[in-house]
């Protein structure tokens, strides 16, 4: 699988309390060209990131499928409740099957 | 005269850069989204500014009211922006791992519109949302 060229970007904090909620935001560096944008006499061909996955321990907890109207440089935040320490994986991959990762570890105690 | 009423007829189905996606498409995305769901007014609020500077980034918050447990959960939320060339904004698939059913992101408008939300439940209830603003600057076209 080849790797898209974008630079993902994970903030969430390092350490929760047993039953926290924490807030994960996720950017991620990319055009997101739908093909119908006129720069000038240039259109731009199409270009999208069009799917977002989240994973705790490997585990789906959130994904997204992104079209025309998810703005340039795609930015999600979503809310985890954290019982134990776990890896948060996220990943990013476009029409041609690219994809970028990202992930942290939560240490909760 | 005919010659001008054949004139106006065509410029009718010349289509121009601020189109938005006609009624049908907005149809369609929605049926493939929720099938034949009905949904229902309410159990969603939605936060977007009154006015966006940048149209090509807008921050829309979206929450549904949900416990987010395995019994009872918000399984999807779909975002959709009609007056956009294409209406589709995405889709989000929630799982019981969440602790709510609140999603930040950002999207694109092109123009004045109301911003349409839908939530899947895990009892097959759909919950329904809009928001209205104004944009200074399209963000789709340019």
């Amino acid at each position: 699988m080849s790797t898209l060229p974008s630079t993902p970007r994970l903030r969430i904090p390092a350490r929760a309390r047993p039953g926290e909620v924490i807030e994960l935001r996720m950017l991620i560096d990319h055009p997101m060209e739908t093909g119908l944008r006129h720069d000038g006499s240039t259109a731009p061909p199409r270009d999208l990131i069009e799917r977002l996955e989240v994973r705790r321990d490997g585990a789906l907890v959130f994904a997204a499928d992104l079209r025309n109207g998810t703005s340039p440089n795609p930015y999600h935040v979503v809310f985890l409740r954290m019982e134990r320490s776990a890896e948060i994986s996220v990943a990013w991959t476009d029409a041609r099957g690219r994809t970028a990762r990202a992930s942290a570890r939560v240490a909760v105690g | 005269m005919r010659r001008r009423v054949f004139l106006v007829a065509s410029l009718a189905l010349v289509p121009w850069a601020g189109q938005a996606a006609d009624a049908a498409a907005l149809e369609a995305a929605i049926r493939e989204a929720i099938g034949d769901a009905v949904p229902v007014e309410g159990g969603i609020e939605l936060r977007v500014p009154a006015v966006a500077e940048n149209g090509a980034q807008v921050p829309l918050a979206i929450v549904a009211d949900s416990p987010m447990t395995e019994a009872d959960h918000v399984t999807a939320i779909h975002v959709f922006a009609p007056g956009n060339p294409t209406p589709g904004v995405a889709s989000f698939r929630l799982f019981p791992g969440l602790a709510r059913a609140e999603i930040h992101t950002r999207i694109r408008v092109a123009e004045e519109q109301a911003i349409l939300v839908l939530a899947v439940h895990g009892n097959g209830m759909v919950r329904r949302a809009s928001a209205a603003l104004k944009v200074t600057r399209g963000g789709c076209l340019s």
